[in-house]
């Protein structure tokens, strides 16, 4: 399909109006995700992960807005719809599945309510039709005995039940997009790698692309086609996922793969980068990741890199700029 | 290629132990009030979080516990430094059982335990200074009168996690969360333990402040000979700090053996399903099988070995008979196992 990409984000900002100044969450981020394409987006808490995709859902808490930069849906924007209109793209267009199932999901309503509530808002289908497709639903997410379990409450349900429901709740209405923000965060291990599987399967059998927002970057290895990785609001690196574990190009993404302890080798150190993420309120001039960089020269200081061709990635550091040169990175 | 392993723990290297539990067991009465239990008819209901276990630490080794939540690993952890009373079975540390610490005379002995817990900013009190917060144990086990000496202690300790003296005057909520952690293992390393119970003490934490606290621990462990109980559900960390690991599963546990025979050989199915189930950023293409179905309610578990309904090797005596812990020779090593499927020889 040569019709452009599905979701694309151009010079996204957005802020937090406080009394103390106006903090930026997300500063100057652009990308896009291909039609059934799975993209993941990876960064340590603060980095913005989180708010870019709210941005891209229209749920950003008040007093948080979009600054500047669009959101645009098939070519059209989505960001300065009003909220009637967004309403119906959420859920209908863009689907989404959070951390914590047991929040996403009514306590008092049972998931049969709630599913069938979704389809017959979204899709033009009568109660009945709705229950039958809300069994099918759920029985495509593994959920044993659907029919009978369609009318239980969620507290009925155990955390990797709960979280099969909520897949079931985005893909009810078949959207071309579903946004997953720590989709795995709150299971266990033996149960993540469930819903991980589940949630592959279904993507490519609907063809649904996915952002996937996760700190952990093994389920971005197992499940991500590109991935971008935040710093500090911004991102500092975007390619394929094999290239950015493989062969990082931003000396953050260098540092952050070598302090993952790994199954395999025998390491009697882990890599370490110095200091933590800047807070919102004291980020650096120039280049954010500088003060921690080992590289750093007097560029990085003064100046902000562009996201520049590192490699088959892109990497938003100087080091790769061509004039510049590349130092040992 | 062949591996030397460590020294298998046997009953020659006991000397070197200082930590001993034996047939530890932790039950919490979760029954419903009286009035309740007599209008609907209900009994007692008794929750055993941990069941049976036994284990030793040598001295300067890490002994790291794994498993999913609900499966006891943080109560072993709480009954080790003595915040819980074992229902059933004894601690014994330095020789000495850990109810015995707990009198006058066990002060001495006390010292040497310390824990450090997960959360750093619910670990802290916010309303106090660095410098009282790392003073506090120093105050309690009165080991410092001459508050000089306690700040130069305090100065000391800071320095030893990598932080600045100048610190002290600080609040905890100044720092950020790898920073309050390394004021949690400040606090511990006050008294000068011997042997520390590290229950998920990076689990908070982002993977960059992760290694940084990681890093921190493995060194602190050579200059000082610290002795490490260390909690985690991550394989990944465990494989990184662990001289031997154990993993639980439902308050018991399942396979205990040094850290490399247990990763390159697991003998339990359920530590060959964990070893499995992680995220692979090595991208092998490995085919993962994810196990089907959860942990049971540890309120109901299941007859037998409690591992049998998720089991692809489970077998009509497995449902029946609760498997014990058998120490098994093979070629990666000596693994202990409870398992009858291990014990027939069928996997």
């Amino acid at each position: 399909m040569s019709k452009g990409p599905l979701l694309e984000v151009r010079n996204l900002r957005v802020e937090f109006p406080t009394r103390r100044g106006t903090l930026v969450a997300v500063d100057d981020i652009s990308l896009s995700i291909e039609p059934g394409e799975v993209l993941g987006v990876v960064g340590e808490s603060g980095a913005g992960k989180s708010m870019t995709g709210a941005a891209v859902i229209g749920l950003l808490e008040p007093p948080g807005r979009i600054a500047a930069g669009e959101v645009k849906l098939n070519g059209l924007r989505i960001d300065n719809l009003p909220y009637e209109d967004m309403r119906k793209i959420r859920g209908r267009e863009i689907g989404a599945i959070f951390q914590d199932p047991l929040t996403s999901l009514n306590p008092l309503y049972t998931v049969g309510q709630q599913l069938i509530e979704t389809i017959t808002t979204h899709l033009n289908m009568s109660a009945s039709k709705a229950r039958t497709r809300a069994i099918e639903l759920l029985a495509s997410t593994g959920i044993p005995a659907p029919d009978r379990r369609i009318d239980h409450y969620p507290h009925q349900f155990s955390g990797g039940m709960r979280q099969r429901v909520v897949i079931a709740l985005a893909l009810a209405a078949e959207p071309k997009l579903v946004i997953a923000d720590e989709p795995t965060t709150a299971l266990d291990v033996s149960i993540q790698a469930q819903i991980i599987a589940l949630l592959k399967k279904l993507c490519r059998d609907h063809g649904t692309a996915v952002m996937l927002v996760t700190h952990d970057m093994g389920v971005i290895a197992e499940t991500a086609d590109r991935v971008a990785v935040m710093y500090a609001g911004r991102i500092a690196e975007i390619g394929p996922v094999a290239d950015v574990i493989h062969r990082p190009q931003h000396p953050y993404t260098v540092g952050l793969m070598g302090s993952i302890p790994t199954l395999t080798g025998e390491h009697e150190r882990l890599a370490q980068i110095e200091g933590s993420m800047p807070r919102l309120t004291e980020i650096p001039n120039g280049c954010a990741f500088h003060p921690r960089c080992e590289h750093a020269f007097d560029r990085c200081r003064r100046e902000r890199p562009d996201l520049l061709p590192a490699g088959t990635s892109r990497a938003s550091c100087w080091l790769h700029d061509a004039a510049g040169g590349r130092a040992a990175a | 290629m062949s591996v030397v392993l460590k020294e298998p723990p046997s009953a020659a290297a006991a000397p070197e132990s200082i930590v001993q539990a034996e047939g530890l067991s932790k039950t919490f009465d979760v029954s419903l009030p009286w009035l309740n239990r007599v209008l609907e008819r209900k009994g007692r209901s008794v929750l055993h979080a941990v069941d049976g276990v036994t284990f030793d630490i040598q001295r300067g080794e890490t002994l790291s516990l794994v498993g999913e939540s609900g499966c006891g690993k943080s109560t072993v952890a709480r009954l080790l430094v003595g915040l819980y009373a074992p229902s059933a079975g004894r601690v014994r540390f330095f020789g000495h059982d850990l109810s015995e610490l707990n009198t006058e005379a066990g002060r001495g002995m006390r010292q040497k335990l310390q824990m450090i817990f997960q959360d750093p900013y619910a670990s802290l009190n916010p309303r106090w200074r660095v410098a009282d917060i790392i003073a506090e144990p120093l105050r309690t086990h009165g080991l410092m009168k001459d508050p000089a000496q306690v700040m130069a202690r305090v100065d000391e300790v800071l320095q030893q996690v990598r932080l600045s003296p100048a610190d002290k005057v600080k609040y905890p909520h100044q720092f950020s969360g790898g920073q309050r952690q390394r004021l949690s293992i400040a606090r511990a390393l006050a008294t000068k333990p011997e042997f520390l119970v590290c229950d998920e003490p990076t689990s908070a934490l982002d993977v960059s402040v992760q290694a940084q606290v990681l890093n921190l621990m493995k060194d602190l462990q050579r200059e000082m000979g610290l002795t490490y109980l260390f909690i985690s559900h991550n394989l990944a960390v465990v494989h990184h700090i662990s001289d031997r690991v154990g993993v639980m599963y439902l308050g018991r546990i399942v396979e205990l053996a040094t850290r490399r025979t247990l990763f390159a050989t697991p003998r339990h199915p359920y530590t060959r399903l964990l070893l499995d189930a992680i995220p692979d950023l090595e991208m092998s293409g490995r085919a993962r099988t994810p196990v089907g179905g959860e942990v049971p309610n540890p309120l109901n578990p299941p007859s037998g070995c409690t591992f049998h309904p998720r089991c692809p090797h489970a077998d009509e005596r497995c449902r029946r008979e609760a498997p014990v812990l058998k120490v098994y020779r093979h070629a990666g090593g000596e693994s202990q196992a409870a398992c009858h499927a291990v014990e027939e020889g069928r996997i």
